[in-house]
């Protein structure tokens, strides 16, 4: 029996239709928006300013506070303006907007192919550097990384847990990493574990990437501690918790974090950048996109450089198709759509999916018939339901009380429904709500 | 671009369910029992079974579009299963008229008083079945005998059920070895070669239907496991205090409605729990007044009435019984 976590749960259709095509260099554009919030917290200063010119891999704003990252230049050119743009949920916020002349590196970005196993700076020197690239969790939250290997005082890690899930359908952009960079990510993994002081490491990968257990269960044989765990394939298993749970079966108790239960949770594409970081001296500049879609001609798994526009990486895919519907940043169970292609791709942009017209239109609601599906599917044991009914009526401290903040919005509920119901919509009400309550207590 | 794009929250997705594929498995599921009930009791239960179907959809229909001036919505199959089930649990000789009065009850005062589909609180089917029983009680009760084409419709000969052997017998002082040789062997029970509601019948009939419901994960085991469970155990403690008062409790399994009942009546989704803890509970209650009913109440039969109670404690058990939530208390190690 193959492990996987026990409550709740769906099987989305898988559409991984680009599992198979190898990651292709992407040209770098004439100009890229390379936005100052990339990550959870305080978006960065700018420490450039117009008529500037940059190369890649140069700082172009620096993190402010600890919950913050550094964001750099993915190019070489001209700042030709900073100004606020759209990002991909439609909001806008300032950015740097670069034009691009040649692809000038900077001198310490180590560009060698050779594979650097041997590391050589101390685990504060790891986080500093962490700190220093920018590196952010590149599942899509985006959490800057140095934050989540700086273990409090008296909070102990025993176990880093790698998440090589890929649990959401049609993405491929962590599978064509493991089987293309598959020994970068174990040395990333390595550093990981001299930063977090642990001498274990477990890699947790859905069965449907058999070609990616096998290869990196291969390589791991010649890293120390590192194991690599098939999983069943499960959505949401790639979220923290769940993973933790099926991998060490530690249940992370509500409102707190992976660390309370000794683990620690990156990413293979994380632990990639750290090792590029930390091996190679380059900060995170560019990222794997998988782009895809039913009606995509020539879709594909792209190395990226942060702050290229959608619209250039669409067009190397095929470009739109003409009854295209809906295009969406991410996943298609927790991804966010899109509201403009000029948006520039960034740090937790793990893929674009083209959706056609006819599935990009909600079903109609109907009654609910309480079929209590939605309390099956529930990965969190949560009654959806209950939820979305109370944050109909406005009764939010009911929902506090339902405990509608432990939802990490997966959306198996809403997918589950068989009366097509917007359940997530609603809890989404309810817990912005609830929040804002215990915001508005805390004040007093 | 100048073309728009459509833009929601997540998820994009949705899953293939629906409230009509779901009452489509139902229907399907329901589908081994109406050829059992037809092979036994012949046209009769094709009559009762179209009259009672057609005059749920009807007067869905007739409500929602002259009453409520909603739109229509019995394509949804709901009023389609209330309809089967209404007939399943009716002898099948019963007349036209009161069929089309029970299923008047069942859909008009059971369902959509309360705001139609997912907000009754008692069974359809069940409440139509027991107006039924109570404003008719001769015609409810004269079961035909099962002689399969041969039964006839209204002029199908009648006999009594075996619950209803026994509990006359046992009233009169017989003893329960005497009363087991009146009533048929328990496979003829287990084929369903027996008098009783059309539909309740044939076990395997309905078994076959439960494995459909599992299969395509339309029910979970939780309501019908415990139903049964609880009635044979509690059947099993008074057949072995003294078994020879008690029949045992592969009879009371076997004979009236309890398969059908705990398969297809309990576990209707909108008047039973939402989570499982309370489904089991839900499903013991059920279980255990019906063997109440049976045993030392005036009808031979009590699962109608143990599922209508036991419906009545649903919205207090979902507002009281939660989840064990994920992180709610954690042991580790």
């Amino acid at each position: 029996m193959l492990k996987t976590f026990p409550i709740g749960g769906v099987h989305p259709p898988e559409n991984k239709l680009t599992a198979d095509i190898p990651i292709e260099y992407l040209p770098v554009p004439e100009n890229v928006i390379i936005p100052v919030s990339q990550h959870i917290g305080s978006p960065a200063n700018p420490v450039v300013a117009k008529g500037d010119t940059v190369k890649v891999g140069q700082v172009i704003a620096s993190g402010k506070g600890f919950v913050s990252a550094n964001i750099h230049s993915s190019v070489s050119g001209k700042v030709s303006k900073i100004d606020l743009a759209p990002d991909s949920s439609g909001y806008r916020q300032t950015a740097v907007f670069i034009d691009v002349e040649g692809d000038d590196w900077l001198d310490t970005i180590d560009r060698s192919p050779d594979i650097v196993r041997d590391i050589k700076l101390s685990p504060e020197e790891i986080v500093k550097r962490c700190l220093e690239s920018g590196i952010v969790g590149m599942g899509g939250a985006a959490f800057p990384s140095h934050v989540k290997l700086t273990v409090p005082s008296g909070k102990k890690c025993d176990v880093l847990i790698i998440n090589g899930v890929e649990c959401e359908p049609y993405l491929t952009s962590d599978h064509r990493l493991m089987l293309e960079r598959g020994e970068q990510i174990l040395a990333g993994v390595t550093i990981l574990m001299k930063a977090l002081k642990v001498d274990k490491a477990m890699i947790g990968i859905e069965n449907n990437k058999p070609d990616a257990i096998a290869g990196m269960t291969r390589l791991a044989e010649s890293f120390s501690g590192i194991t690599v765990h098939p999983l069943k394939v499960k959505y949401p298993q790639g979220a923290e918790k769940q993973l933790i749970k099926a991998l060490i079966n530690r249940e992370v108790p509500s409102g707190r974090l992976p660390l309370d239960v000794g683990a620690v949770v990156h990413n293979v594409g994380t632990a990639h950048a750290v090792y590029e970081a930390v091996q190679k001296n380059k900060p995170l500049f560019e990222r794997v996109v998988t782009v895809t879609g039913k009606g995509l001609t020539k879709p594909g798994n792209f190395m990226v450089r942060i702050g290229t526009p959608l619209v250039k990486l669409i067009e190397t895919a095929g470009g739109i198709p003409g009854n295209t519907g809906k295009i969406i940043n991410g996943g298609p169970m927790m991804g966010k759509a899109v509201t403009n292609t000029d948006v520039p791709v960034v740090k937790g942009m793990s893929g674009v999916i083209l959706v056609p017209g006819e599935e990009s239109v909600r079903e109609r609601i109907r009654p609910c018939i309480r079929c209590a599906k939605c309390v099956s599917a529930c990965p969190m044991n949560l009654e959806p339901y209950l939820l979305m009914s109370l944050a109909e009526r406005n009764l939010f401290e009911r929902a506090e009380a339902e405990r509608v903040t432990d939802c990490m919005e997966c959306g198996s509920c809403s997918f589950t429904c068989p009366a097509g119901r917007p359940l997530l919509d609603y809890i989404r009400l309810g817990k912005s709500n609830v929040i804002k309550m215990a915001r508005q207590r805390n004040l007093k | 671009m100048s073309n728009l794009l459509n833009v929601s929250q997540s998820p994009h997705v949705h899953g293939k369910e629906s409230t009509q594929r779901l009452m489509l498995n139902v229907v399907i599921a329901l589908i081994p029992a109406f050829i059992t009930s037809v092979f036994y009791f012949g046209a009769g239960a094709v009559i009762v079974t179209a009259t009672s179907v057609v005059s749920c959809l009807l007067f869905e229909y007739l409500i929602q579009r002259f009453v409520l001036r909603k739109p229509i919505s019995i394509n949804d199959g709901s009023a389609l299963v209330t309809g089967i089930l209404l007939a399943f649990n009716l002898p099948s000789n019963i007349p036209v008229l009161i069929i089309v009065i029970g299923s008047f009850v069942s859909i008009a005062v059971a369902k959509m008083t309360f705001g139609g589909i997912g907000n009754n609180p008692f069974n359809p089917a069940l409440v139509g079945r027991v107006f039924m029983l109570i404003s008719f009680p001769v015609q409810m009760t004269s079961w035909p005998v099962p002689k399969g084409f041969g039964t006839g419709y209204l002029d199908a000969v009648t006999g009594a059920t075996p619950l209803a052997v026994i509990k006359e017998g046992l009233k009169n002082g017989e003893p329960i070895s005497d009363l087991i040789a009146r009533i048929p062997t328990p496979s003829q029970m287990f084929l369903g070669d027996m008098g009783g509601s059309m539909g309740e019948v044939a076990a395997i009939a309905l078994l076959i239907g439960f494995a459909w419901l599992l299969i395509r994960k339309v029910i979970t085991w939780h309501i019908p496991v415990s139903v049964i469970g609880s009635l044979a155990l509690f059947t099993a403690i008074l057949w072995l205090v003294n078994p020879e008062k008690n029949a045992s409790p592969m009879f009371h399994i076997l004979a009236g409605g309890v398969l059908l009942g705990a398969i297809f009546m309990a576990t209707d989704y909108v008047t039973s729990p939402m989570v499982p803890k309370a489904m089991l509970i839900y499903g013991c209650g059920i279980g255990i007044i019906t063997v109440i009913i049976r045993v030392y109440g005036a009808y031979p039969e009590g699962v109608s009435f143990a599922i209508l109670i036991m419906n009545a404690f649903v919205p207090l058990m979902n507002s009281y019984i939660k989840p064990k939530r994920f992180g709610e208390e954690v042991k580790n190690g």
